[in-house]
């Protein structure tokens, strides 16, 4: 029997006048990969937003239902910080630090305070390898992180998220600005991390949701449509809507 | 939003349907022959294969593409890949028809022999029920799908009436045993067909539900 990571009740969000999240209910799995599709402005990145509270400080923005992280309200009793070292994310575009990739690295560590270099060393191996790019940066890692390619940064960034260890990692269109190679990596990589992690990416890539994620949520003007094991979700959809917009025929 | 995979998928459809057609005259063709012991049209027949064949391969081609181009899920992926099972089962329909044309070839230069008429009522059988299963492919018919492997009890009855007329001649000697066992082959072939119409909406049934024989494939 799988665990529930997060479970989502009832959740509405307002910005504004604007309903962007409709009586949203679903239970995300602990250690396993869900993938929020559907097409732009339907609500999935709001979603996504929502788990490590990044909507918080967006003016207008009203939250209604509960949102528990292992039975934890995370709009209650949680402090932020603390939900935050626990939920890493990831977003579309890798946005490394200006500094070296030694120090991206550290950067969580040390603001947790972190300060044995000797500690620190070991989080830096270990979130490089953890995040497949040890090899490649080993022998450079007080070299500048920009100088790195897109799908490198991008994996420093999963390596960076990795560093604080956290248990939820979220990704928000992670492999959207990678060329082919760098997207099979990074699609390795989350199936490698799903051992020890609960993902849950929001990706535009139909066939990278059938063959990373293990439950696929579908979302259209607000709403979850359908939420369902992925190989089901894209073989025998339950919903015309789902079954129209996985075969292109809108979205 | 999608024109050009709607277009396939409709081209696809077509020429499935042809090559059901193909299929369906390959079988009258070859029970006229044998009813008509006429060579030509038996020829005919086994000629007609190369183009059944012919077809085969492209609408294979057609589907491999579209796997390729279009990366198809949900209710395109089943038809799809419905199609590639089904043209199979078609092919080697078009080999039995085949195969009947070839026994008429050698029966033509024989003595007249009387052939049970249960075989003529397995060609129209058999004619049906490999039109309603690509019917039932085209319309998304699952209650016609279902009919067609319920029909195969009557073909399979037909079987065993020819088989007993067939030994019923032989015991009392009417007409020559050797061409007695043509024609149990013949009518094995004719139950074949059936056979491989019941596959082809076994297929069907799984492009419908997902389901093929109760087991879900994906």
């Amino acid at each position: 029997m799988t665990n529930i990571k997060y479970k989502i009740q009832d959740l509405n969000l307002h910005y504004g006048a604007f309903h962007a999240l409709k009586n949203i209910s679903l239970d995300l799995p602990e250690k396993q990969i869900t993938a929020f599709i559907g097409p732009s402005g339907c609500g999935k990145s709001t979603l996504l937003k929502t788990l490590n509270r990044m909507n918080d400080l967006v003016e207008g923005c009203h939250i209604d239902g509960t949102v528990t992280l292992d039975g934890e309200d995370i709009f209650d009793r949680m402090d932020v910080n603390v939900l935050r070292r626990r939920v890493g994310m990831v977003f579309q575009k890798p946005n490394p630090f200006p500094m070296s990739i030694y120090d991206n690295i550290a950067f969580g560590p040390r603001t947790h305070g972190i300060r044995s270099r000797a500690k620190l060393d070991q989080i830096v191996e270990k979130s490089l390898r953890d995040a497949a790019i040890w090899d490649e940066v080993k022998d450079r890692l007080n070299k500048s992180a920009l100088g790195m390619s897109g799908g490198q940064q991008q994996r420093l960034c999963i390596a960076r998220a990795l560093a604080i260890q956290p248990e939820v990692l979220l990704m928000d269109e992670p492999t959207s600005a990678l060329d082919p190679i760098s997207t099979m990596k990074v699609e390795d990589l989350v199936q490698e991390l799903k051992k020890d992690y609960t993902i849950i990416m929001v990706t535009h890539n139909m066939q990278q949701a059938t063959r990373v994620s293990d439950k696929t949520a579908f979302f259209l003007l607000g709403e979850v449509i359908e939420f369902n094991d992925t190989a089901d979700l894209f073989s025998m959809p339950q919903d015309q809507r789902t079954e129209n917009y996985i075969t292109g025929r809108f979205g | 939003m999608r024109i050009r995979f709607d277009q396939e998928l409709d081209a696809m459809h077509n020429d499935l349907i042809s090559m059901a057609a193909m299929v369906e005259t390959a079988i009258s063709q070859g029970v006229q022959a044998l009813k008509y012991r006429d060579a030509k049209l038996a020829q005919q027949t086994i000629a007609g294969d190369t183009e059944i064949d012919r077809k085969e391969r492209s609408i294979e081609s057609c589907c491999l593409k579209l796997l390729l181009q279009q990366h198809p899920v949900a209710r395109d992926l089943r038809e799809i890949s419905t199609a590639l099972k089904m043209i199979t089962d078609m092919e080697r329909i078009g080999d039995l028809a085949e195969d009947i044309a070839e026994v008429t070839l050698f029966l033509c230069d024989r003595p007249a022999y009387a052939a049970p008429i249960q075989i003529s009522h397995m060609a129209e059988a058999t004619i049906k029920m490999v039109r309603d299963a690509i019917d039932s492919f085209i319309m998304k018919d699952l209650a016609k799908a279902h009919s067609v492997i319920e029909y195969d009890d009557v073909v399979d009855r037909l079987f065993v009436e020819t088989r007993n007329v067939l030994i019923e001649n032989i015991h009392q000697s009417t007409g020559d045993a050797e061409q007695a066992m043509d024609i149990m082959m013949i009518a094995k072939y004719f139950e074949r067909i059936g056979d491989h119409a019941v596959n082809i909406s076994e297929w069907v049934e799984f492009s419908i539900t997902g389901t093929h024989k109760n087991t879900r494939l994906l």
